[in-house]
C-alpha cells in the first residue's frame, strides 16, 4: 500500500483496525501493535472502543476552557487532558466540565446520573461541612462577645458530633 | 490478618471456587455472570496520575477497609509486585485480576474472598475495582451481593461522587453507575452456523458489547463470548441490568434455536464433530490452546445435547481454565515455551479423558439443552 493507515494515537503504521457500532453509529479506530496492547484491545475485560473514541471526540464540539484553566487540586491542564485522556483526579471533573460534558452525550445513554448514591459518604460529608461552618460561627460569636449565640452554637456542634457517632454515649 | 505471601496462591488454586465448581445444567449456556464497580477515594489522584507514595497510601487504606468487611473474612491478599509472572497470569486466567493490573508496578494489589466470588483490585485504572462472579445467569443475585459489599465498604471509605455525574472514575466512559455487568456465554451453535456476526451487530445496537473471552479479539476460541453493557451514565443499575438480562435471554433463545436447526438439518454431521473432538482429546500428543478450547467447547455442547452425562460439565469448565498457559506451567512447576506447553496440554487432556464416558447418540429428542 502506498499510504498505509497510521495509528490514531501515535502515527506509527496501524496494524489493528477496529469497528464498533454504538447507538447506530459506526466508529472506526486504527492502531499500531504497541498502542493496541497499551489500550488493552487484547484484554477482554478492559477494552472499550469508547475509551479510544474519547480522544477523537474531544476536539470539534467542545468549547475550550479559558486559557490557564487548571485542576485546583493537582494542577492538571487541558493540554495534558487531551494528551493523556483519562482524568487525573476526581476534582478535575469540575475543572474541566466544558470539555467533559459534550463527550458524555455520545458516550452514554444520558448525561445525568440516576443510579445508586453513596448515602453514607454523602451524609458524612454534609455533617462535616455543617460542623466546619458551626465551628466558624462559634469562633465568630465568641470574638464579638455574643455569648448566647455561642452557647447555642456549641449545643448544635455537640448534636452534630453525636450524629457522627450515634453509638457513643 | 490475611496472609500476604504468594504461597497462599496454592491455597487459592486448590480451593473450590464459584467459577470452577458449579457445572450444573443451569450453566449450560451462560457460564457465569460478573458485575464490576469502579470506585475512587475522594481527595486522591487517580492511580495512573498518582505518585508512588500516594498509590501506597491508597493501597493501605483500601486494604484496611476491605479487611473489615464480613464478606472478605480470611481473604487472599496479594500485592502485585510480590507475585511472579506465572502467578499473575493464573489470576488473569481465573478472571480474578485484569491484564492491566497484572502489568502494573508499585502499589497495586488484589483482595480475593475465600470462595473467589469477590475480587477487589486496588490501583488498577481506578482506586478500587470491585468484582463479583456468580455461576450461571444470575444478574439479580450478583447485583445484590456487590451492592451490599459496596455499601459496607462505604462505611469506611469516602467515594468520589457527583450528584450529576455519579461515581467519578478515571475514564469518563465509566461515569455514573461505574458498573460493568457481563455474562460469559457458550454459543457453539451460533458460531457453527455463522450467525455470530449478526448477533454481535444486533447486540451492539442495543448498547451492549460482545467480546471474545480469552483475549483473541473477536476470534473467541471455545465459542465463549462475554457480553456486557457499554454505557454507565443516564440509567440506574437496575435498569441497565434488566436490559442486559433481556438481551442475554434472547441470545440464549437464539443459541437453542440454532442447536435445534443444526440437529434438524444434519444431526449426523454435528455428532461427527463432537465424536472427533472426543477422539482427539483422548489421543493427541500436541494441542495448542486454541484447538484445546474448541475441542472442549464441542464436548460441552455434547453434554448439553445429552451425548455425555450432565455431571461432566464441571470437568470441562475446569479444563477450559486449567488448559490455559499460566495454569499449565504452574502445574508443571516452571515456565516453558509454547511447543512444550502443547505437549503438556495434550498429556493433561489425554489423562483427563482416558476414563471419560463415550458419546452415546440416542435416536430421539437429542435437543434437551438448558
Amino acid at each position: 500500500m502506498a499510504n498505509p493507515l497510521k495509528c490514531d494515537l501515535c502515527s506509527k503504521p496501524a496494524t489493528v483496525h477496529l469497528t464498533q457500532i454504538v447507538n447506530n453509529k459506526v466508529h472506526k479506530v486504527d492502531l499500531c501493535e504497541a498502542c493496541a496492547q497499551a489500550k488493552g484491545v487484547t484484554d477482554p475485560g478492559g477494552f472499550s472502543l469508547a475509551d479510544l473514541l474519547l480522544k477523537a471526540s474531544l476536539t470539534p464540539d467542545a468549547t475550550p476552557p479559558a486559557p490557564g484553566t487548571r485542576c485546583p487540586r493537582c494542577g492538571y491542564t487541558p493540554v495534558e487532558f487531551k494528551k493523556h485522556g483519562p482524568l487525573g483526579c476526581p476534582a478535575r471533573y469540575d475543572a474541566f466540565a466544558t470539555l467533559v460534558e459534550p463527550m458524555l452525550a455520545n458516550m452514554h445513554s444520558g448525561v445525568t446520573h440516576t443510579g445508586k448514591v453513596p448515602a453514607r459518604s454523602l451524609q458524612r460529608k454534609s455533617l462535616y461541612d455543617r460542623l466546619t461552618k458551626l465551628e466558624l460561627d462559634l469562633t465568630e460569636a465568641i470574638k464579638s462577645e455574643r455569648y448566647e449565640d455561642a452557647a447555642r452554637t456549641r449545643d448544635e456542634i455537640n448534636q452534630v458530633k453525636q450524629a457522627f457517632h450515634p453509638d457513643a454515649p | 490478618m490475611p496472609r500476604e505471601d504468594a504461597t497462599s496462591l496454592a491455597a487459592l488454586l486448590s480451593a473450590p471456587s464459584e467459577l470452577t465448581d458449579p457445572g450444573s445444567s443451569k450453566t449450560a449456556i451462560v457460564l457465569m455472570t460478573r458485575i464490576r464497580l469502579a470506585r475512587n477515594v475522594v481527595g486522591h489522584s487517580f492511580p495512573g496520575w498518582a505518585k508512588p507514595a500516594q498509590r501506597e497510601e491508597i493501597l493501605a487504606s483500601c486494604r484496611e477497609a476491605v479487611a473489615r468487611l464480613p464478606q472478605m473474612k480470611r481473604c487472599f491478599n496479594f500485592a502485585v509486585s510480590d507475585l511472579g509472572e506465572l502467578e499473575r497470569q493464573i489470576l488473569v486466567e481465573r478472571h480474578l485480576i485484569s491484564r492491566e493490573l497484572s502489568g502494573s508496578k508499585g502499589g497495586a494489589g488484589v483482595l480475593i474472598s475465600r470462595d473467589q466470588a469477590f475480587s477487589l483490585m486496588v490501583n488498577e485504572e481506578d482506586h478500587l475495582r470491585i468484582q463479583v462472579l456468580r455461576s450461571g445467569l444470575n444478574l439479580k443475585r450478583a447485583w445484590t451481593a456487590i451492592n451490599d459489599l459496596d455499601s459496607a465498604l462505604e462505611e469506611h471509605l469516602d467515594f468520589a461522587f457527583s450528584p450529576t455525574l455519579g461515581y467519578l472514575t478515571a475514564c469518563p466512559t465509566n461515569l455514573g453507575t461505574a458498573m460493568r455487568a457481563s455474562a460469559m456465554m457458550h454459543l457453539p451453535a451460533l458460531v457453527i452456523s455463522n450467525q455470530m456476526e449478526k448477533v454481535v451487530r444486533a447486540v451492539n445496537q442495543l448498547g451492549m458489547v460482545v467480546r471474545g473471552l480469552f483475549g483473541e479479539g473477536s476470534d473467541a476460541s471455545g465459542s465463549i463470548f462475554q457480553i456486557s453493557n457499554q454505557t454507565t451514565l443516564g440509567e440506574a443499575e437496575e435498569v441497565i441490568l434488566k436490559r442486559l438480562g433481556s438481551v442475554l435471554q434472547s441470545i440464549v433463545e437464539h443459541e437453542l434455536n440454532a442447536r435445534a436447526r443444526l440437529l434438524e438439518a444434519d444431526a449426523g454431521k454435528l455428532h461427527d464433530k463432537i465424536g472427533r473432538a472426543y477422539g482427539i482429546l483422548q489421543n493427541s500428543h500436541l494441542l495448542t490452546s486454541g484447538e484445546a478450547m474448541n475441542l472442549l467447547s464441542l464436548l460441552r455442547l455434547g453434554i448439553d445435547l445429552g451425548l455425555f452425562p450432565d455431571d461432566q460439565r464441571s470437568l470441562i469448565d475446569r479444563l477450559l481454565i486449567e488448559a490455559q498457559p499460566g495454569h499449565l506451567q504452574h502445574a508443571h512447576r516452571g515456565e516453558c515455551d509454547a511447543a512444550q506447553r502443547d505437549v503438556l496440554r495434550a498429556a493433561r487432556l489425554r489423562a483427563e479423558f482416558a476414563s471419560f464416558p463415550r458419546p452415546e447418540v440416542r435416536p430421539a429428542n437429542p435437543g434437551a439443552a438448558a
